[in-house]
């Protein structure tokens, strides 16, 4: 029975380091930072959590009791990739970074009026 | 089992740190440095599980929680000091 237990912590460690090490090779060899940007907050947040199930598993039948302390991390970990994700998302819009020409859409501009280059219509024209 | 997994998840998870390193080094602007961080502290928990597994201890977990806690509010501090030139407004 032990077995069972110590080759699916093996299995899932050699597939949480997979992916842990393919989102960081996604982020040092894409082009630009909003491709860059897949790799962490995908790959790296699954292997983690892979990472964590395997020591979970592993103390679980080490110790007998389950604990509380690793889905707690996995848990944080869950909540925050997709905020801070968005929180550099924003930066680097913000900071209009350079992306590749063959990116497909734009991202959401303002309208002339809307930043006052152009006086605002008056609702009743053209809307009549 | 569980040894040789232990090696080959260790070469993976420092060969990935050492990826981060490179884009902290080179990386063209500023977002790309705090991506670079940002991913360099999830590497760090996961070799803090791996010590883990690898002593049998369950001391270091603590640890790794008070790692993910900072690493995330100095990322969103960072942004937010990039995006409106200030933390708490």
């Amino acid at each position: 029975m032990a077995w069972i237990v110590e080759a699916l912590a093996s299995l899932l460690l050699i597939a949480g380091g997979v992916f842990l090490f393919i989102g960081s090779l996604g982020m040092a060899h894409l082009k630009d930072f909003y491709m860059r940007l897949h790799g962490p907050t995908k790959a790296t947040t699954l292997g983690i959590g892979f990472m964590l199930i395997a020591s979970m598993l592993y103390f679980w039948s080490y110790e007998g009791v389950p604990d509380v302390q690793e889905v707690l991390i996995t848990l944080f970990l869950f909540i925050t990739a997709p905020v801070s994700a968005h929180l550099l998302a924003k930066t680097g819009l913000h900071l209009q970074l350079k992306h590749i020409d063959v990116t497909e859409g734009k991202p959401v501009e303002l309208r002339p009026e809307e930043v006052g280059e152009r006086p605002v219509p008056h609702p009743d024209k053209g809307h009549g | 089992m569980l040894t040789l997994a232990l090696y080959i998840t260790l070469t993976l998870v420092s060969a990935a740190l050492i990826l981060n390193l490179y884009r902290l080094a080179v990386g063209p602007d500023l977002p790309d440095r705090v991506l670079a961080l940002d991913t360099m502290y999830i590497n760090s928990i996961a070799l803090i599980v791996l010590l883990g597994l690898w002593l049998n201890t369950k001391t270091y977990f603590e640890s790794a929680l008070l790692i993910a806690m900072l690493g995330f509010i100095s990322t969103v501090a960072v942004c937010k000091y990039i995006l409106r030139g200030d933390i708490i407004e």
